[in-house]
């Protein structure tokens, strides 16, 4: 059977892996091709990396990144961060990337993700969430008010029911976007997985956001990877167990050696989780 | 003597992880956008990842059918990979009016609705045969990376050399004298794809 997915996310900044903790502060933990040839003799799954610069310049230096990459990992791998448009999307792909995960562009402008799934497929386009619980001391109405209207505001715009907003440029902006409808309009436009970020959780090693991860996961027909949270062992077999995600994404719990891959593997597969070993 | 390998290029995705493999075996392929050389090498390489029908359309216009059926019918090893493997089927359930290559009889399928779509992850290989060169010094526990919407159905049980449990079991690895199909991707399979690759250059 399928086997649930562990993957390791490194975030890269002018080259080099850099982890964000609660989106703020940063520290250096090494040169991204050594961190992803480390993490394929660990068996990871997959890697992701996540461009947090977007200047001119330094996508350049991403471009070259994920030419290296392309050239020595034999794994898939996803990049994300600043994709703007198609044209950025192509030279990702083009330079050895798997897939590509698109934010703050597919909210501004859904058609991207229609176009995108078009010209390279599905399977290599990921809609990533950024996902808020929703303060219930703010009333709905006031929320939405302060959105400028896009196609996506219309497609799943906050209701009295919501319990996750999406937000925007790195965990920066609200949206008015409801997490649920906005996962399954993704879905219709061609997305072919989400990756799931809780803006509660990420950082706090408290676990996964096991509800949210639930939610969405069990909306869709596409693969959701779940993400943010994790700092136990346990925490990857709550969010497969749980959350019913589909894959587990994980930084720091990998760069600081605090688990390896194969040692949270070998945990699930010791309690009933089919993994790859 | 080394084999001479040539990767097709017909504009379905991105070639270069598979060359990127093969140069990491010590293997220098070519990437081939026109048919005119393609019977001056030894291994053929059919990539592809996108819609059956825009590949069949793709592959006819860049004149590449009647080569590749050329040099399938002169004995030479030829690789499928992903929907690369499903072209060499006669039709599929994604392009319906579409007439694939037709090399290996039978059909392509969709998923059922209840699982999740696409099969995307890493899943394990069941060996339906002993003894082959493909799975050459590969253990019993074989685990590929999928990334798929659709599977092979052959008319012939026999051309399934390898299967894999999503809801059903679907053919994973087919082979037809000297025309084997993947359904996943060897390049993105670690050493395990890695092996698979080397085998079929080195072996078969």
């Amino acid at each position: 059977m399928l086997t649930k997915r562990i993957i390791p996310c490194l975030d890269v900044k002018d080259g080099r892996v850099v982890k964000g903790v609660r989106f703020l502060s940063l520290k250096d933990a090494g040169d991204a091709v050594e961190i992803a040839r480390v993490y394929e003799k660990q068996r990871a799954d997959e890697l992701v990396f996540l461009d947090i610069t977007a200047s001119f310049e330094a996508r350049k230096t991403l471009i070259e990144l994920v030419r290296k990459v392309a050239s020595n990992i034999f794994m898939p791998f996803t990049v994300g961060g600043g994709i703007r448009g198609i044209d950025d999307i192509r030279a990702l792909l083009n330079a050895g990337a798997d897939k590509v995960s698109i934010n703050t562009a597919a909210v501004n402008n859904p058609r991207l993700i229609s176009e995108a799934a078009r010209r390279f497929g599905s399977q290599c386009i990921v809609v990533a969430i950024d996902a808020k619980s929703i303060d219930r001391r703010q009333k709905t109405e006031d929320r939405k008010q302060k959105k400028t209207k896009t196609l996506s505001s219309d497609l799943c715009p906050l209701t009295s029911e919501s319990r996750w907003e999406v937000y925007t440029h790195g965990g920066r902006t609200a949206t008015g976007l409801d997490v649920i409808k906005w996962a399954k309009s993704a879905q219709k436009l061609g997305a072919g997985e989400i990756l799931l970020t809780s803006m509660d959780f990420d950082g706090t090693k408290d676990g996964y956001d096991i509800a949210l991860t639930h939610a969405v996961s069990s909306s869709l027909e596409i693969p959701v990877i779940a993400s943010g949270g994790a700092g136990e062992k346990k925490h990857f077999l709550d969010v497969f167990q749980r959350g019913k995600a589909d894959a587990a994404l994980a930084a720091s719990i990998f760069h600081y050696g605090e688990y390896t891959i194969q040692e949270i593997k070998q945990y699930l597969r010791s309690k009933g989780v089919n993994v790859r070993i | 003597m080394k084999a001479k390998v040539a990767i097709i290029d017909y504009g379905m995705g991105n070639l270069y992880s598979v060359r990127n493999s093969f140069k990491s075996l010590g293997i220098d392929a070519d990437i081939i956008e026109g048919p005119a050389k393609i019977l001056s090498y030894d291994k053929l390489i059919l990539p592809g990842v996108g819609a059956f029908g825009d590949a069949m359309k793709e592959l006819r216009e860049r004149g590449f059918i009647a080569p590749i059926r050329d040099f399938i019918a002169a004995g030479r090893p030829f690789l499928g990979i992903c929907l690369g493997m499903q072209l060499l089927l006669e039709k599929s359930d994604e392009s319906r009016g579409v007439k694939g290559l037709g090399i290996i009889q039978g059909k392509v399928r969709k998923f059922s609705s209840k699982l999740k779509c696409p099969h995307m992850g890493w899943n394990g290989i069941e060996k339906l045969k002993t003894g082959l060169k493909i799975f050459k010094d590969l253990g019993p526990d074989i685990y590929t990376y999928f990334c798929h919407s659709y599977y092979v159905q052959p008319r012939l049980r026999s051309v399934v050399i390898g299967r894999t449990d999503y809801g059903i079991k679907f053919a994973s690895i087919i082979k037809d004298g000297n025309v084997y199909g993947m359904q996943f991707h060897p390049e993105k399979s670690q050493e395990t794809g890695l092996k698979l690759l080397r085998n079929f250059i080195r072996f078969c």
